[in-house]
């Protein structure tokens, strides 16, 4: 290992030194703001390392892949997670408890999520996937309060391990076909496996994609997502719907595109039926749906069905540039969701705590005129999740619709249209509610103070909207990822 | 330029409005109906450097320079998005409708809306800027960019300001538009991968998709894309149930605008697209679509008759009325066109009254059922007299714009397809019965004392002073319609000349 390749995994060797320095110091003194700056120095410590980094862009060894796309989610990643922490402060300081340890936890998750966008090989994969997962159950049930983060701990944790166990099967079976773990590897030897071992390809490739598929919550793998949506600390409920499911879909992209497993018409069946189901099923419980984070939980299993699209498009792809398109589709929409996840979180996060009432439709009632800010806020990002033009969703949407027509997915893209269409209306239903002037009180005006917290909701509205009104220089910047 | 800052002064002036509301209960309205003054002033004074209205040259759908004005500027290069606005004689009429009816709604929320003013001219002035937008943009998704998001701020509209009902009103109009423009995307971007298949050119522009080769069975389900997203906003029988929910829970404002404008787009898009950058398809299903425009004449009337709630039969008649636009359209002539145009601006006219009228009798009964009205010409002769004149306005009667419009698009139609008009003429009948009711159990017969406990105070001069300028513009446009026909009919006659050069090759 030269020198050259330290820098190219400088952003995982600064987590891992945030993490060590947090170990450190709580041994000598243990202080929960100190823990909290130190923690928000690494992550900015690592997304300037991540810019860095594209300078050296090579394989480090068998495990990792340093690539321009690889650096950008790892940024990416890395602000979900600041953001995350900035929401932490905001609703944990409320309570006297000793916080040192969640943010080492979070560190480790993040390190995990790094290492997992930068996987190449299946150990990496499943090594970053671990270290992200099992610091995430510590997380859930951190709160020392109430039996709901205990349950949802619990429900992630032994969904989580079958999840795993079902990979680890996959994996073996996948070795045993074609005798290689890297995923290029897998790639050049599956096509004579699959000649002379069609089943076992097949099997172990269904069970990786299943077992991705769970951390992804894409139907039938989405029973736990509800529940532990809401049943985790908000801040946790972001980390998990940003950075652990968008590092788990980029790893997702990797394995699919370089052991080619969209040559396989039995798994582009099966991807498409995953994702039909996930765009109808979630949209259809999500009108169920009175409590906010239940609601973004099935909405996010909407969305990443509709993800899943751009990856079943790769299998019609004929040219370069159509898959280059392909690419920036799930580059862009990608962005697009993290982006308004985090924008929506933000504001449930400072509106209610860990209150179970308030998290609620009627929690969200006259909210327009009570704080301004925060209800444009979470318009926005419901806009721009049910894809309304000039939102960052919108032209995710667009290039999604594009990916469709290009492969002639009609059918896909059938389900696309009726889901957005039944999405409009739950997303809406916040909308109206927070439109009520019923609910309005002369007394309920919030403090004119501008706290933080209304500045990173400010912030994330103004990015959601720039991608969605102005995002060439965006597409420009993914199309060279 | 001019059309951007068209846009922009709405956009900046409905930012003033809402910021203003703290200076005064008034200063908001002020603020708005200045704008759109200066707006409509704005536009005529740059109308005038160019070459006179009467004397049009045709502008040839293929070549920007022959328009009024024209506008282009990059936007997303990589997609071949750009900001392409263009100004004819159709968007020409349209958009001072548009304007001269904002201001009418404006002055319909003066004693309308008592709480959150500013935010409300906000929004109206908002969803002014969008319909512009839609009724000046080029670039296909530029228009649909406009065609949704001037949804939001009527949403608004709807839900905070509306009646008793309005959230539903509020969400299934959305819904309905929404879903249907979902489709309209997929066309859009559907056509244009066919352009780019055919020319290796992304490009988003009217002028470069227009005639687009592509095999009949596409096209034809790409005009229905537009087809559908264009009659749900007009609306067509079978897609009009969000009409009469939403036009009766609006605000009085929101219905001027809902009925008086927001319709119209889906009208412009027929004509603008959905015909000409499919000809062969749309003809081919002309029948289909006039179809369904005499099914709506009549099933709307029909309705309109059945109603008990003022608001919901105007609502209902704007059902009828626009199914004379889609059979204007279809029939494809000069005469059915400048039928349809002309129908566009009258119904514009008579139905914002209508429901001005609506919403001051709601107003001052606080009921819009018609059971509880009666003999009220008696309490408020100014009031009974300007219902009558638009009631005979809209049942078409002659001497008015609506009969002008209505009697073009038959005369048309003739040519086309006799049988169709006999039935679209029968609607004509209904539409004078349920015009009559209308105006019979709200202000003819006795008085119903129950109502003396109201304060039943006649109109004053600020809604006489509205009043006056739509009965003007019917008058005119009824007595003299040939300055609005002279300015339609060089752009109609270019997309005949297009489409019939493309069916007949």
């Amino acid at each position: 290992m030269n020198s050259s390749q330290l820098m190219a995994l400088m952003p995982i060797l600064t987590l891992s030194l945030t993490a060590i320095v947090l170990m450190i110091q709580a041994s000598i003194k243990r202080d929960q703001t100190v823990a909290w700056w130190i923690t928000a120095a690494g992550f900015l410590l690592s997304i300037w390392a991540a810019g860095y980094a594209r300078q050296f862009n090579q394989s480090v060894t068998v495990l990792l892949e340093v690539d321009d796309w690889g650096l950008f989610f790892s940024s990416l990643i890395l602000f979900a997670s600041l953001v995350s922490l900035i929401l932490c402060r905001e609703s944990f300081s409320r309570e006297g408890e000793r916080k040192e340890e969640y943010y080492l936890l979070l560190v480790l998750s993040v390190l995990g999520a790094v290492v997992l966008v930068q996987s190449s090989h299946m150990v990496s994969l499943l090594l970053g996937m671990e270290l992200m997962g099992v610091a995430l159950y510590g997380m859930i049930a951190f709160p020392e309060r109430g039996e709901l983060p205990l349950e949802a701990a619990i429900k992630y944790l032994v969904l989580s391990a079958c999840a795993s166990a079902m990979l680890l099967f996959g994996f073996a079976l996948v070795y045993a076909a074609t005798g290689d773990l890297t995923y290029a590897g897998i790639g050049a030897a599956a096509g004579t496996a699959y000649a002379q071992e069609p089943l076992v390809l097949m099997a172990g490739s269904a069970m990786i994609l299943a077992g991705l598929g769970f951390k992804l919550s894409v139907v039938p793998f989405h029973m736990w997502t509800p529940d532990v949506y809401q049943g985790a600390p908000t801040p946790v409920t972001v980390f998990l719907a940003t950075v652990s499911k968008g590092a788990v879909f980029v790893a997702l992209s990797r394995f699919y595109l370089a052991a080619e497993l969209y040559q396989y018409s039995t798994l582009i069946l099966a991807l498409s039926l995953v994702a039909v189901t996930s765009m109808l099923f979630g949209n259809w419980l999500a009108l169920q749906q009175d409590n906010i984070k239940r609601l973004l939980a099935y909405s996010s299993i909407a969305h990443f069905g509709y993800l899943l699209l751009a990856l079943i498009a790769m299998s019609y792809a004929q040219t370069m540039t159509e898959a280059q398109l392909i690419g920036e589709a799930v580059t862009f929409y990608l962005t697009a969701y993290i982006l308004t996840t985090l924008a929506a979180f933000a504001v449930v996060t400072h509106l209610s705590g860990e209150d179970e009432k308030s998290l609620s439709i009627n929690a969200f009632d006259g909210l327009f005129w009570r704080q301004p800010l925060q209800a444009c806020g979470m318009s926005v990002a419901l806009l721009s999740f049910a894809g309304i033009p000039l939102t960052a969703g919108f032209i995710g949407k667009f290039y999604l619709i594009n990916v469709a027509i290009q492969s002639q997915l009609w059918a896909l893209m059938a389900a696309l249209v009726v889901g957005s269409a039944i999405g409009i209306y739950y997303y809406l239903r916040f909308i109206f509610a927070m439109s009520k002037t019923s609910a309005m009180t002369a007394n309920d005006s919030s403090p004119s103070i501008i706290g933080a917290q209304d500045v990173l909701t400010l912030l994330l509205l103004v990015l959601v909207i720039m991608l969605g009104s102005w995002p060439q220089p965006f597409i420009d910047f993914a199309g060279r990822l | 330029m001019v059309m951007v800052n068209l846009i922009v002064i709405l956009l900046i002036g409905g930012l003033l409005a809402m910021l203003s509301e703290r200076l005064g209960e008034n200063v908001p309205r002020g603020i708005a109906l200045t704008v759109i003054l200066v707006d409509i002033a704005y536009l005529l004074s740059e109308l005038t450097g160019l070459s006179a209205i009467t004397q049009l040259q045709a502008p040839l759908p293929s070549d920007p320079s022959t328009w009024l004005m024209h506008f282009q500027a990059q936007w997303i290069p990589s997609f071949g998005i750009s900001i392409e606005l263009a100004l004819d004689g159709i968007s020409l009429l349209m958009v001072l409708l548009t304007l001269v009816l904002g201001a009418i709604a404006v002055s319909a929320s003066w004693t309308d809306v008592m709480t959150q003013r500013g935010f409300f001219e906000a929004n109206l002035l908002w969803t002014l800027a969008g319909v512009l937008g839609v009724f000046m943009a080029l670039d296909l998704f530029l228009f649909f960019l406009f065609w949704e998001v001037m949804l939001i701020p009527m949403y608004f509209m709807i839900a905070i300001w509306g009646h008793e009902n309005r959230g539903y009103a509020a969400m299934k109009f959305f819904i309905f538009t929404q879903a249907s423009g979902l489709l309209m995307l997929v066309a859009t971007l559907a056509l244009v991968k066919v352009n780019h298949s055919a020319t290796g050119d992304w490009s988003f522009s009217y002028f470069d998709l227009l005639g687009t080769p592509m095999v009949e069975q596409t096209a034809y389900w790409l005009m229905l894309g537009f087809f559908i997203a264009f009659v749900v906003k007009l609306p067509a029988f079978p897609f009009h149930t969000w009409l009469p929910d939403a036009h009766t829970q609006a605000p009085t404002a929101g219905s001027v605008i809902l009925a008086g404008i927001l319709l119209k787009t889906g009208a412009y898009g027929l004509i603008r697209f959905a015909v000409p950058l499919f000809p062969e398809a749309a003809m081919d299903f002309s029948l289909t679509a006039m179809t369904l425009g005499v099914a709506g004449i009549i099933y709307g009337a029909v309705l309109a008759f059945a109603q008990t709630d003022f608001k919901r039969l105007v609502a209902y008649s704007s059902v009828s009325h626009m199914g004379f636009v889609i059979l204007g359209v279809y029939a494809w002539n000069e005469l059915a066109l400048q039928g349809a145009v002309m129908q566009m601006v009258a119904h514009g006219f008579s139905t914002a009254a209508l429901f001005m009228i609506a919403g001051a009798l709601q107003e001052r009964l606080h009921t819009r059922d018609m059971r509880e009205m009666g003999g009220l010409w008696q309490q408020m002769p100014r009031m009974g007299a300007v219902t009558m004149f638009f009631v005979v306005a809209s049942l078409g009667l002659p001497g008015l714009g609506n009969f002008v419009a209505e009697f073009l698009v038959l005369l048309g139609l003739f040519q086309v397809n006799p049988w169709i008009t006999v039935l679209a003429a029968l609607g004509l009948i209904v539409g004078a019965i349920y015009s009559l009711i209308l105006i019979q159990r709200s202000f003819q017969g006795e008085f119903n004392t129950s109502l003396k406990s109201h304060s039943l105070t006649d109109f004053a001069s600020r809604e006489m002073l509205t009043m006056a300028v739509m009965m003007v513009s019917l008058i005119v446009l009824g007595l003299y319609p040939q300055p609005v026909l002279d300015i339609a009919q060089p752009v109609l006659n270019s997309l005949l000349e297009l489409t019939s050069a493309e069916i007949m090759p």
